[in-house]
């Protein structure tokens, strides 16, 4: 069995196409994100691992509902309130207290909730509770993860293949996280640190499928005859002869992640849903942002012929 | 040495038998997130940012100390406790069920007395008083009960039997259960020699202390906290446990210290303790400075007691106990003997340091995880993990045949890498770590597509099979090692500035891309040697 074999598409051809689509999605993403920042006050549903504050996940009897809880806890005042995985299961979440103190705030909830419910209807199955400074701390460090691992990964390409490799293969993750952020903006999906861990995944994959079409890129420009061929045809040629290997490997990642998903319980689904949608848009931008972007960077600034730098240049042209 | 299929073979099996040694003799660590537990983060309080990052250092090992002191007290198996970035300090406690009491303890202040250690004589004149008052106040009968295993494993329930009103009921019950460590006496006869407590204590090789046998502490702690002991101790003097346990021959034993009641003085008196080294002697040693009262206060008592020892007790522990050389004023020194490191030193000088902190400690993070939540993560993980492999395996079989089996077979040598690995480094498998487990599983799994999608390109340009073998690793090799170098980046520089459950993703991501690595290029290629032995060029494969 042999999927696209010999296939040969018009990938970069189509790039243009490919644009249009990203742009809408990356516009829709920031529109979002605005109106995030507009009605929850900040362009991400930060969790309290970034905002500092408290958590408390509670297992309930069946006839309690959501809307049971929230009278017990204040009615219209009482904190946000969500339902987690199971019927039974609930998230509170709360501020930091006044006083900056931790602790206080889930004691105060814990106490209304027994005396709603009486102190046998209700089980506290996890607790979380982040000091302010903790948590704006948490969030620079995720950044400086991210820039960092942008800045070494650039370096890397650039000893083991051109700049240009690297700066086309940075725009693709820059691209990819920037959708990915989109959508956790769209669903308001919680982000908290193994949401961190998730991006920097995708960053992970996202490059590793890169790599693949660019070594066969640098491959195929150093065969024979490369130099006077037009570089769109031996890009896209690479795209297509490494298109096997794409497909089934993202399918078979893809695969196991959904796996994850229906069956991995609650605790870790949102981090599946932001890796299982890294994968599709790793593999959507390797064929379609990461290598146009190298055609575009050539383009550009013309930074020289295929091959230019393995080889010497002859004294005269 | 890896010429021969053979020889790799042998290798990879070594190989995989080590890890799998781990795997199998340390076993795997789960995280505070899958088996339940609390997670605190202290710091130095410091809301006017005035303290110097040495001060808060400082601080931040006294606690660290202190909470080590107190390690018992949380009753759960190895507790974790660790300094970040000095000035912070993670507490983790595995399977606690209090947490309001752990957060007590780690909050607690500290207490540090200076006290004389007695000569035992009184002590050891007292404990057949001790020994009736401990019978008169159980009884005979739920001494008995008090085999060592019932004491040791259901410590709680005696307690409440002791002094929840003497329930005779459930001590019957206790005697039928219980392991009897002795021949039941008959009551009147033999209720002078019964001798519940003394039988406990052998002679310490130390002046001034008993030795209790390891399995014993509970029993004599017990004992220790009844009140009837505590009044049939000899005036004025107080039994107190040492901090270490201590081999004597096969068996175990903790001290036992006779010491002065009250102390002479304490903690907050202790201006400051540094630990030096005296070349002259090659010696550690601990200098110390009292304030100006304390200083009176020690050197009236040094005076008097010259050639005595002197118990340095934090919290209630016994952390040392130096002999007074000389008269000591204000200022003092502690001589370690000779050749002692310097680390002994630096640590009593933090014991001397503990009793008066400067600051207060705040929790500034705290999370908890029921062990219910836990479990039902890890069922789910384990579910979701064999589902994904029977899937990755499936589609390897059907789309590569043969190469595909071999394939499973190197990524079945993988999976022993990985969990080995993470065994023998003692990481913990934490919810993301499952999560970088199943994405390394997918990096190994597309470094073998990646090789046969090639041998495959090669075979299709008419290439004979042996070299079409060879040049498939050799060029995807360069594809592999990019693509698993960036990703090594990303997983330490996600390490170097994770915390907690990050920091687990990112320790199972760069060891399953190690193993990823040597299980794709040499694992593959040496099956894939081994089923090509004795096929010719132009035969045929299955790939």
């Amino acid at each position: 069995m042999r999927l696209f074999k010999d296939a040969n598409y018009g990938f970069i051809e189509a790039r243009r196409k490919a644009y249009v689509v990203s742009g809408i999605v990356l516009g829709v993403g920031i529109v979002f994100m605005t109106l995030n920042v507009v009605n929850i006050g900040s362009w991400q549903n930060y969790g309290v691992d970034f905002t500092g504050g408290s958590l408390i996940q509670i297992q309930v009897d069946a006839n309690l509902t959501a809307g049971d809880l929230r009278d017990a806890l204040g009615g219209a005042d009482a904190p946000p309130i969500t339902r987690f995985g199971e019927e039974s299961e609930f998230v509170v979440r709360a501020p930091v207290a006044e006083d900056g103190s931790i602790g206080a705030v889930a004691d105060t909830i814990e106490a209304q909730l027994a005396a709603a419910f009486g102190e046998d209807a209700f089980e506290v199955v996890r607790t979380e509770q982040v000091g302010a400074k903790v948590g704006g701390e948490l969030q620079l460090k995720a950044l400086y993860a991210i820039l960092f691992s942008f800045l070494l990964t650039l370096i890397y390409l650039a000893i083991r293949f051109e700049f240009r490799f690297g700066m086309a293969a940075v725009i693709a993750t820059l691209h990819d996280i920037l959708i990915t952020l989109g959508f956790l903006a769209v669903f308001r999906v919680e982000i908290a640190l193994p949401t961190v861990a998730a991006i920097l995944t995708i960053l992970g994959y996202s490059l590793n499928d890169t790599i693949v079409v660019f070594d066969r890129i640098r491959e195929n420009m150093h065969k024979k005859g490369a130099r006077k061929r037009n570089p769109v045809d031996l890009v896209n040629q690479s795209i297509n002869e490494t298109l096997p290997r794409t497909i089934l490997t993202s399918g078979t990642t893809l695969a196991v992640l959904f796996a994850l998903f229906i069956l991995g319980g609650a605790v870790i689904r949102d981090f599946t849903v932001v890796l299982i949608l890294g994968v599709i848009i790793g593999t959507y931008s390797s064929i379609f942002v990461a290598s146009p972007a190298l055609i575009e960077i050539q383009n550009r600034w013309g930074l020289g012929k295929v091959g230019e730098k393995k080889r010497p240049q002859p004294a005269t042209v | 040495m890896f010429k021969t299929p053979r020889s790799r073979l042998i290798t990879i099996i070594v190989i995989t038998a080590i890890f799998g040694w781990q795997l199998y003799s340390n076993g795997l660590k789960l995280g505070l997130d899958l088996q339940g537990g609390m997670h605190l983060v202290l710091e130095v309080d410091d809301p006017e940012g005035t303290m110097t990052v040495e001060a808060k250092a400082d601080m931040i090992d006294r606690v660290d100390r202190i909470i080590r002191t107190r390690i018992d007290e949380f009753g759960v198996e190895e507790p974790l406790i660790q300094k970040v970035g000095g000035e912070r300090l993670i507490v983790e406690l595995a399977g606690i069920d209090d947490q309001d009491r752990a957060k007590e303890i780690v909050q607690r202040n500290a207490f540090l007395e200076f006290k004389l250690v007695l000569p035992v004589t009184d002590m050891t004149a007292a404990l057949s008083r001790i020994d009736r008052s401990v019978v008169a106040a159980l009884g005979i009968d739920s001494i008995r009960a008090l085999g060592r295993d019932v004491v040791a494993s259901e410590q709680p329930e005696i307690v409440d039997l002791l002094f929840g009103g003497g329930d005779t009921t459930v001590t019957a019950e206790q005697v039928d259960t219980a392991e009897v460590i002795e021949e039941a006496p008959e009551e009147e006869d033999q209720l002078d020699s019964f001798q519940p407590f003394s039988s406990l204590l052998n002679m310490g090789d130390i002046p001034g202390t008993y030795l209790i046998a390891l399995e014993d502490i509970p029993t004599v702690e017990l004992f220790l906290a009844m009140d009837e002991v505590q009044r049939a101790l000899p005036r004025d003097q107080a039994l107190q446990w040492g901090m270490e346990l201590v081999g004597r021959g096969a068996r175990t034993y903790k001290y036992l210290w006779v010491l002065e009641e009250d102390p002479f003085l304490t903690g907050d008196r202790l201006e400051t303790a540094t630990a030096g080294r005296d070349p002259q002697f090659n010696q550690s040693q601990v200098q110390f400075e009292l304030s100006r009262a304390g200083g009176r206060t020690f050197g009236q008592f040094t005076g008097q007691h010259i050639g005595d020892n002197l118990a340095i007790v934090l919290d209630g522990a016994v952390q040392s106990a130096p002999v007074i050389r000389d008269r000591i004023g204000a200022r003092g020194q502690i001589d370690m003997g000779s050749g002692t490191p310097l680390e002994e030193a630096s640590d009593l000088a933090l014991v001397l340091r503990a009793g008066a902190l400067p600051a207060k400690i705040n929790i500034i993070e705290e999370r908890t995880v029921g062990p219910s939540l836990g479990q039902d993560s890890v069922d789910a993980g384990k579910i979701a993990g064999m589902f994904g492999i029977a899937l990755v395996v499936l589609v390897m079989m059907t789309y590569y045949r043969v190469a595909g089996v071999l394939a499973v077979g190197a990524l079945g040598v993988y999976v022993v890498l990985v969990l080995g690995g993470l065994a023998a480094l003692g990481a913990v498998l934490t919810v993301p770590g499952i999560a970088g487990l199943i994405l390394s599983i997918g990096m190994a799994v597309d470094a073998n597509v990646l090789i046969f999608e090639r041998i495959r390109e090669e075979l299709a340009v008419g290439r004979a099979t042996r070299t079409a073998v060879e040049e498939g690793f050799q060029h995807a090799f360069s594809a592999i090692m990019d693509a698993n170098m960036t990703t090594l980046i990303t997983a330490l520089i996600l390490f170097q500035f994770g915390t907690g459950p990050v920091r687990g993703f990112a320790v199972t991501l760069s060891i399953g891309i190690v193993a990823s690595f040597f299980s794709a290029l040499f694992v593959t290629r040496s099956f894939f040697l081994l089923y090509l032995q004795g096929k010719k060029a132009s035969d045929p494969i299955s790939v």
